[in-house]
């Protein structure tokens, strides 16, 4: 059953419109494929959810555009929230640098 | 398309019919308020008028002459208490730029006292009333509306869902003929980009794109950072995780069509087509600006609720989010949650909100105009002096 929704072939992350629990099918359909990933964490509703591997510092994309960047490496399935996505660039290169 | 409105001595069609009395600075509010309530009128709330620099000075004459301009209003008794920074040979000047509707002042150290002033207002209140109840709706192109688009407690469904059938609406008012006004310059910090390229001219692309960085420059300027206090707990909470990914759904209120012009907060609204507006994303502040340029209607989309209201204009409060719409019904107006379940297509709902539109143009109450509801805040820059 549809339970997320994706804004643009391009993005990384899609928004489910129902809580999620872990473990639990996210489908989202796309050019009326439906596409399944399982979640690797509870997502509230409304909240984002990882549907590729994202690496630390790379760019998040919703609505086919940068929504900010990936403060930690996050795998598909994994809720995307502010724990792990800020608009600033800088500080996540400043981070990456002292890795 | 037609509306049914009151066509104005300046031109400007209206689809409300309101006499107005306003406080010309806070410290005579009180007695402006005993008019208005005594006389059963709107009663629109003045922030400021003394001690404030020139160019905050400014922004408070812009806001305040629009709004009585605004073609929703039939006219307007200004009540000032007489030794105030904006005079009444100020507010008189710049109404008079905007229109040549009626306008009184009277001040409460030149009548004597309250008592007095609150008689000779409500006599000049009477007036009023008795000339503006003679005015008839008749039928007006559909070309004469200005339609301001607002959101505030956004919430994700914002994005894909109300501002999405708010953005069929507006490219439909602007087939019609009509205006549709974007605002809101710091939620549209990470699509500047995308609205650079839906300048009508390239000239109008960059000016849209230039306005954007400048309002992110000029904070930063100041040691602040709009990422800081935007998104609101509120929008972090729902979901809306950047400033980025929120100003990226509130664009698609503005649908598909180009600008054809940018205008500064509050300034007098002059082309037909979709236009975009600079100013703050405080709701409150914004929802003034749209309605001091000349919107007589602004349709606000939020996810989590607002009883937001003006004095001037419905506020057609629009959402998403069916638990907002359910729980919080007794301030929302319009449903487009079925979009997100697959029940309609976000072109019905469009299509359902525009019919809506045109009924709350003929009349048809809003909530927030039920409710008695007129918020407002003027943006300004520095303190009080």
């Amino acid at each position: 059953m549809v339970n997320a929704v994706i804004m643009n072939p391009k993005d990384t992350v899609v928004t489910v419109t129902k809580y999620i629990s872990f473990n639990e099918d996210v489908e989202y359909k796309l050019n009326k494929e439906t596409y399944k990933i399982k979640a690797l964490s509870n997502i509230p509703m409304n909240h984002k959810i990882a549907i590729k591997d994202i690496e630390k510092g790379e760019a998040i994309l919703k609505y086919g555009e940068t929504i900010g960047y990936a403060t930690d490496n996050i795998n598909s399935g994994h809720y995307v929230h502010t724990h792990n996505l800020s608009s600033n660039k800088i500080i996540i290169t400043e981070v990456l640098d002292e890795n | 398309m037609k509306i049914n409105g009151y066509k104005r001595s300046d031109g400007n069609v209206g689809i409300r019919n309101h006499v107005v009395v306003m406080p010309g600075v806070i410290c005579a509010s009180g007695v402006a308020q005993k008019i208005a309530i005594k006389t059963d009128v709107q009663y629109l709330y003045n922030p400021n008028g003394c001690a404030q620099n020139s160019k905050d000075t400014a922004i408070t004459v812009q806001i305040l002459s629009g709004m009585i301009a605004n073609g929703n209003v039939y006219g307007t008794l200004i009540v000032g208490l007489g030794c105030e920074g904006i005079s009444e040979e100020k507010y008189i000047q710049e109404i008079r730029k905007k229109t040549n509707k009626p306008i009184f002042y009277i001040s409460i150290q030149n009548i004597g006292g309250i008592n007095k002033t609150v008689q000779r207002g409500i006599e000049i209140v009477n007036l009023l009333k008795e000339e503006a109840n003679k005015c008839e709706r008749e039928v007006c192109d559909l070309s004469h509306l200005i339609l301001g688009l607002e959101c505030g407690g956004s919430d994700p469904t914002s994005g894909f869902s109300s501002n999405a059938v708010l953005g069929y609406v507006s490219d439909k008012i602007v087939d019609f003929g009509g205006t549709s006004v974007l605002c809101e310059t710091p939620e549209t910090i990470g699509a500047e980009n995308i609205l650079k390229k839906r300048g009508l001219t390239s000239e109008i692309g960059q000016q849209l794109y230039d306005t954007i960085i400048n309002y992110d420059k000029m904070f930063k300027e100041n040691g602040e950072d709009i990422r800081n206090s935007n998104p609101s707990p509120g929008n972090k909470k729902s979901g809306i995780t950047t400033l980025e990914e929120k100003s990226l759904g509130c664009i698609h209120k503005s649908g598909t069509k180009p600008f054809v012009g940018v205008y500064e907060y509050g300034q007098i609204i002059d082309k037909k087509g979709l236009v975009f507006m600079d100013g703050t994303a405080y709701d409150v502040a914004s929802v003034v600006s749209l309605i001091a340029g000349g919107a007589q209607l602004v349709a606000f989309t939020t996810g989590m609720g607002t009883p937001v209201g003006n004095a001037i204009a419905p506020v057609l409060k629009i959402t998403g989010n069916k638990h907002t719409a359910e729980f919080l019904n007794d301030m929302i107006d319009f449903d487009t949650s079925e979009s997100i379940s697959g029940e309609k297509t976000i072109e019905e709902l469009g299509e359902e909100l525009l019919n809506k539109i045109i009924k709350i143009c003929n009349g048809e109450e809003v909530k927030a105009e039920i409710n008695g509801f007129s918020d407002m805040a003027i943006n300004q820059f520095h303190s009080y002096a």
